[in-house]
């Protein structure tokens, strides 16, 4: 019988050739890990397109300190159980400049803790390939991205420069000191990313479960009290209300959503129903319109 | 693999063809509107969108949910291949949304590589265009059999059933032609979404389905291989006792104890398992990605094919293939290139165009390089043989990339169609006396010095003065000057960047059989392009070849102006002339780079001696 794969087993096989193809034609890869679901689909897949073999991709966590507590607990908790190195890279001079994104604003903090921040470390260990969880649904611009995306010396990414993609064939090749960005998940979308999870039954951070959790109200968003360098404004005040984050990244700048679902099933059927859009809750990605396009010339991921 | 179930569905991948004109985006828009996918604040967003960009309409601008980059809103024009994903009750479906017009028929080759089914759009109003056959044909040349034919705008000609019917007769004659084995057309009026995803009240004479059902019911096979068929990606070895061979199928099925072939070659073994990360399998089919282990050791690396051994691939260095340009730079015959098929990639030179396809007409043209966005039909030679299929049978084994070896752009996609068969007929005769003896009875190492500079520089001068040298001392030498040649064996070339290429090409196979007849060769050429240069260098063995940089000013070259040339040159009785009117690029790491200004030739030959004689009569 020759029968036709799911969707799923497509899109992980698809997956698993690009990692495949990225550890035999680089000189030194490495998986950006950012502990949100994408990251945990990523790290199932990099196990499972070597097994038996130890993943030869070590995982790089781009730590901005301003994480939920759980998910640095859930990473440590990872890296702990996994036979996958796991690198954390601080941007010293920006934690020496106390960056922080409730005084200095959200874009600031991104710019210095996020892609400078990627760009050091990146540099530092002279990593040529980083595999990321980047998904071509999440935004417009995304759309157009490749699976192999070029940066130049300065991580920049030109638009014009992209090399066309056709079948699974990827052209590897890059000069001395650039870079590739590469999307195993570029053609997953968030409803298979979670159904994937259930279906392999892939840990994931709790905070996309629902919970009471003590939130504040601020700009329209739900923003989660999630140590004491929250400061309070005049007229707010922490509640604690049944939410859940749909991403996760700096807690000041993830909007909670209200929610009861508390397992991946109740979330993939509160998904089903919802008319809102993933990255709604991102405090970075508002306005203007094309700024994600602008953040990856600079050399956002 | 992961198991099947409910949620794992059914994906269909299908391109959109038609250009802004056709409504293209809107009918996109509309049907991910129809399907229910698109989420409330993007509807927000969109309806701010529309009315910033049409302060005098109410309705919703679809067309802005598809333009994603910056440049492109500002053009309104979709440059870029997009990826769309959407889900209906029945399927998953992901579009890619590419260009119509003429200058990015790149863009669509590449969104038609990862479609099983065409959408075409025409514009009800205007009917068959010459870009609807062009659209049709690249479909059918990247192996798309099926199409939905959308005929739009439908409330513009007033649902006329004459018009739908005289436009869907006419494509259906198209199709035939181009080799479209399925065609189903459908009248729609995307602004209004009539027929998109819900029948329309306007057209109550169509009672076929919607645009929505015929992709959700759409029956399709992709391309693929009967023959078992894997090229290895990643040889997978952890430690002493465990050697798989990581890859994803391409063709038919395996299963375990089947007896396969390593090609290129001979070497066969039996399957002894089938690995994945969730257990053994007793037997795997295309498109899955695993490991497969053999039962006995068999030299097997990246870029080779395990095949099925009762059926085996063909092997072959020489094809016709189809090519489709994409580089900046034209396609020049002869120049080198890398070429990706499968998990391998080689050295490939196209060795002539047989004719280039006027990709709105089809009409066959004559020609002698390819521009960007052109198709031509070529003979490509390769380093060394690969395995392979032909696109139509198997289009991972048949489907490839040119890559520049300068810039590392991606500069072409083609489809290989068979090979020739001089592969199979012209065999390489081994010899009993090698380059070693023959260089061992002169008491010399073969070494080919390669001149390049200006005209006008100093080549032949300085390797005239060097062979007297090396000749003196009793080397066995020979100089290959570029103009002595261009009188007997490149009489036939001229000075155009084709001929040049060819010029170098064959200047460097006999400087490559003089080197190994034992001798020290001593080559004069302007060699103007980096790429041929290193053609030149990748014929000779490590530490073989010395690039030979003479670095004399343009300005200085014109002074002396030996020839006369450059006088005639600037006067525009020549073109085509280095430094003038045609580039030289520059080397940028030769063995020698000789700044010939303000040194006596004499100490410059002392030089280039010192760099050759101690190896040379070692």
């Amino acid at each position: 019988m020759n029968q036709r794969p799911g969707h799923l087993d497509e899109l992980e096989a698809e997956s698993i050739h690009i990692l495949r193809e990225v550890a035999a034609s680089f000189q030194k890869p490495v998986m950006l890990y950012s502990i949100g679901k994408d990251s945990s689909v990523l790290l199932h897949l990099l196990r499972k397109a070597f097994y038996p073999a130890r993943p030869p991709i070590p995982l790089l966590h781009v730590d901005t300190t301003w994480k939920f507590r759980e998910m640095i607990a859930f990473r440590d908790q990872v890296a702990a159980a996994i036979d996958v190195r796991l690198l954390v890279h601080v941007n010293k001079d920006g934690l020496r400049q106390g960056i922080s994104p409730l005084v200095h604003g959200s874009t600031m903090h991104t710019d210095i803790m996020k892609t400078a921040a990627l760009k050091q470390a990146l540099n530092k260990h002279g990593f040529d390939a980083a595999v990321g969880g980047a998904r071509r649904d999440e935004e417009k611009s995304r759309a157009k991205e490749r699976v192999f995306s070029f940066r130049s010396i300065q991580h920049r990414w030109d638009p014009k420069r992209q090399r066309p993609e056709l079948w699974n064939l990827y052209n590897t090749h890059i000069h001395k000191g650039e870079n590739v960005r590469v999307f195993p998940l570029s053609n997953w979308t968030e409803m298979d990313v979670w159904q994937y999870i259930q279906l392999e039954c892939i840990p994931v951070v709790p905070l996309y479960f629902a919970k009471e959790r003590p939130v504040v109200e601020r700009d329209g968003a739900l923003i989660m009290v999630d140590d004491d360098r929250f400061v309070l404004r005049e007229g707010e005040r922490v509640e604690r209300r049944m939410v859940r984050f749909r991403t996760l990244g700096c807690y000041p700048l993830t909007g909670a959503i209200e929610s009861c679902a508390s397992t991946v099933g109740e979330i993939i059927a509160e998904m089903a129903a919802s008319r809102s859009s993933e990255r709604q809750g991102r405090v970075i990605d508002h306005d203007p319109s094309a700024s994600m396009e602008q953040k990856k010339q600079e050399g956002y991921f | 693999m992961a198991a099947p179930s409910s949620s794992n569905r059914e994906l269909l991948r299908f391109i959109t063809c038609g250009s802004v004109d056709d409504g293209k985006s809107t009918l996109l828009g509309r049907l991910l509107y129809d399907a229910g996918m698109l989420p409330d604040d993007q509807i927000e967003a969109l309806r701010r969108d529309s009315r910033r960009i049409h302060p005098e309409s109410d309705a919703l601008d679809f067309s802005l949910l598809m333009d994603g980059l910056d440049a492109e809103r500002q053009q309104g024009i979709t440059i870029d291949v997009a990826y769309r994903y959407f889900h209906s009750a029945r399927r998953n479906f992901v579009v890619a949304d590419c260009p119509g017009h003429e200058q990015y028929t790149r863009n669509m080759a590449t969104g038609a590589s990862h479609a099983d089914l065409a959408v075409v759009l025409v514009d009800a109003r205007k009917g068959l265009l010459v870009q609807t056959r062009r659209h049709t044909y690249i479909c059918a040349l990247l192996g798309i059999r099926k199409v939905i034919l959308a005929v739009n705008k439908m409330d513009l000609v007033d649902y006329s059933r004459d018009i739908y019917e005289s436009i869907r007769s006419a494509y259906a004659e198209l199709a035939v032609q181009l080799g479209i084995s399925e065609v189903s057309p459908l009248p729609v009026a995307a602004l209004w979404g009539d027929n998109v995803g819900a029948h329309s009240l306007g057209m109550p004479w169509y009672s076929g389905s919607t645009l929505l059902e015929l992709l959700e019911t759409a029956e399709v096979r992709p391309m693929e291989g009967a023959d078992f068929r894997m090229p290895v990606q990643w040889v997978n070895r952890p430690d002493q006792s465990f050697r798989g061979y990581a890859g994803t199928i391409c063709g038919g099925r395996v299963r375990t104890g089947d007896e396969i072939v390593v090609q290129p070659g001979t070497h066969r073994a039996r399957i002894a398992r089938i690995v994945t990360a969730d257990g053994d399998l007793n037997e795997a089919g295309v498109g899955q990605a695993v490991t497969l282990t053999l039962d006995r050791e068999v030299d097997v690396s990246r870029g080779e094919v395990l095949a099925d051994a009762a059926r085996p691939a063909q092997e072959a260095d020489q094809f016709a293939a189809h090519v489709i340009w994409m580089g900046d730079e034209p396609l020049l015959p002869n120049r080198g290139y890398w070429m990706k098929v499968g998990s391998r990639t080689v050295n490939a030179r196209v060795t002539s165009i047989k004719y280039k396809v006027d990709v709105n007409t089809q009409a066959k043209l004559a020609a002698h390089r390819l521009e960007l966005n052109e198709v031509g039909y070529c003979n490509i030679d390769l380093d060394q043989s690969i395995a392979f299929e032909a696109y139509a049978t198997n289009p991972i084994l048949g489907g490839f990339i040119l890559v520049d070896r300068q810039s590392y752009a991606t500069v072409a996609c083609g489809m290989l169609d068979f090979s020739l068969r001089r592969a199979t007929s012209v065999h390489w005769q081994h010899l009993d006396v090698d380059k070693r003896m023959r260089a061992q009875s002169k008491g010399q190492l073969p070494r080919c010095l390669w001149f390049t500079g200006l005209s006008g520089a100093g080549k032949s001068t300085i390797a005239n003065l060097l062979e007297r040298r090396l000749s003196a001392l009793g080397c066995h030498t020979y100089l290959l000057d570029g103009d002595n040649v261009r009188h007997g064996l490149n009489r036939d070339l001229g000075f155009t960047p084709e001929a040049r290429v060819e010029n170098v090409r064959r200047v460097a196979e006999v400087a490559h059989l003089m080197v190994d007849a034992g001798l020290i060769v001593l080559v004069c050429v302007i060699s103007p392009f980096r790429s041929e240069r290193e053609f030149a260098r990748g014929l000779f063995g490590d530490g073989e070849f010395l690039e030979v940089f003479v670095d004399t000013p343009l300005e200085e070259c014109e002074r002396r102006d030996p020839k006369g040339l450059y006088r005639k040159a600037r006067a525009g009785e020549i073109s085509n002339f280095t430094g003038i009117d045609s580039p030289y690029e520059t080397p940028e790491s030769p063995e020698i780079h000789l700044k010939a200004q303000g040194v006596s030739l004499e100490a410059i030959v002392d030089e280039l001696a010192a760099r050759v004689l101690p190896s040379a009569v070692g």
